[in-house]
């Protein structure tokens, strides 16, 4: 029964729409699962060696093509489709790959700004990961050496296609960190199909590229090719060339801004001295410089009126103590015995000429000389009467 | 300050410093000379290091103790 059925040419080589549905992998390695429609259920198994040629996650409820042929499962009376090729329906399957490698890495944040490094200004060593053969290469040292000949370019020949190329690129990008070769990696390849740059688009080198402590451009294909290695990577080229332009300055513009910087040192320089140079002719044009005969005259007269002043000043003083020399001399006359006779006192004297200033000094019988202010009278002293 | 030569990057970044502060201007002239034949030097050695790059290619290949090894590299088909 087994035989006549799996040998019937119309089974031998089925295709069948469904949907997926129990999509069960085992430890063996091989994949069943049922394919629905709207009225029916089919099992099918996916052998190991088949399975593992799945580029996508095939997932419940995804509408597939199933490629094999049917046969039988005699422990359980059953067919069932023993399928070679699962396609997704209405997209490529790499495409489905693709996307289902994208979404899961961006969930797990390796897209992520933050994450992304700067870029060496000026690298002094920049790694080229590609493969020494093919156009990519050459472009990428041609423009480096034509824009920034002082970087050195230190290539790490890789495969870029075939199954070897993932770990292969992954590989060499965790050498040229273990050996810190670079301060700049660059890894790509030139344009090709989608299965040509599979490559970049593999778990392993997403991974390696995001665990480089040495930042990464990722340069693959052409424009408008865009691997999962653009997105994790820390700076995107559309093309290799396209990298060699952002990994380095351009010279020539490097000479401009050198010229530029020229200028402003000795703008800034003649500028300081133009100031000097200024403030120097400033103090020239004062008259001390220009004129300081001028000034010594101007001086002599400052001199002449503080003379002047001077003299004045003496004369008023000497005329101001006349004058109270002259009120003194009055007060003094005011004050001289002299006066005092003249308004009637009288001034005794000794024949000896001494003044006599008590009674008591005197004696009945004594001569004395009374002067008036007029002139004087010489008289004998009677009685004396003394006050207690 | 004596010491290592001053790589492209270092020079430039230096220059541009000096520039900064001859722009500031707020210095004694005998400083402001001395800041600018530093940068006329700097200047001199930056060109000089342009005028004198020469393109270094190499090949990396793992030595025996893992370590690479420099192998001239002059293109292959």
């Amino acid at each position: 029964m087994k035989a006549h059925i799996e040998s019937e040419p119309l089974f031998m080589n089925v295709c069948i729409k469904g949907e997926l549905s129990n999509y069960k992998i085992y430890p063996s390695g091989h994949h069943y699962f049922s394919l629905k429609d709207g009225g029916g259920s089919l099992r099918c198994v996916m052998f190991r060696g088949s399975a593992m040629k799945l580029r996508y996650r095939p997932e419940n409820g995804m509408s597939v093509l199933a490629y094999g042929r049917i046969a039988v499962y005699e422990r359980d009376g059953a067919y069932q489709l023993q399928c070679s090729q699962l396609m997704p329906e209405g997209t490529g399957d790499l495409q489905l790959a693709f996307e289902q490698l994208k979404a899961k890495l961006s969930d797990e944040g390796l897209f992520d700004r933050a994450h992304k490094k700067p870029l060496p200004a000026m690298p002094e060593k920049i790694a080229i990961i590609t493969s020494s053969a093919g156009a990519a290469v050459h472009d990428m040292i041609r423009i480096l050496g034509r824009r920034w000949p002082m970087s050195k370019v230190l290539l790490l020949p890789v495969r870029v296609q075939g199954v070897e190329a993932p770990p292969e690129i992954a590989g060499a990008i965790r050498y040229a960190n273990e050996f810190k070769v670079a301060d700049l990696i660059i890894t790509g390849r030139g344009g090709g199909s989608i299965e040509d740059l599979w490559a970049f688009n593999d778990e392993r080198v997403a991974r390696a590229i995001y665990a480089s402590e040495i930042p990464v451009i990722s340069a693959v294909g052409h424009e408008p090719d865009v691997t999962i290695s653009d997105y994790v990577a820390d700076a995107r080229a559309s093309t290799p060339s396209n990298a060699a332009e952002i990994a380095v300055p351009d010279c020539d513009d490097m000479r401009n801004h050198l010229n530029k910087l020229e200028a402003l040192v000795s703008q800034s320089v003649d500028a300081k001295l133009r100031n000097y140079r200024e403030r120097l002719r400033n103090i020239g044009s004062k008259s001390v410089i220009t004129d300081p005969v001028t000034q010594i005259d101007n001086r002599r007269q400052n001199l002449d009126y503080i003379y002047r002043r001077l003299i004045a000043a003496q004369e008023s003083i000497v005329s101001k103590s006349r004058r109270n020399f002259v009120s003194l001399a009055a007060s003094l006359d005011a004050m001289s015995p002299l006066r005092v006779l003249s308004r009637g006192y009288t001034v005794a004297s000794k024949e000896s000429g001494e003044t006599v200033k008590q009674a008591s000094e005197l004696k009945a019988g004594d001569k004395i000389t009374l002067r008036f202010s007029d002139g004087e009278a010489g008289c004998t002293v009677d009685s004396l009467k003394l006050n207690n | 300050m004596a010491g290592k030569k001053l790589n492209f990057e270092q020079s430039l970044e230096k220059l541009e410093d000096i520039v900064r502060h001859l722009e500031k201007g707020d210095m004694p002239l005998s400083d402001s000379l001395k800041l600018f034949e530093e940068g006329t030097a700097l200047l001199t050695s930056c060109n000089q290091m342009l005028d004198d790059a020469e393109q270094k290619v190499v090949k990396l290949k793992k030595g025996p103790d893992r370590a690479p090894i420099e192998l001239p590299f002059e293109g292959e088909e």
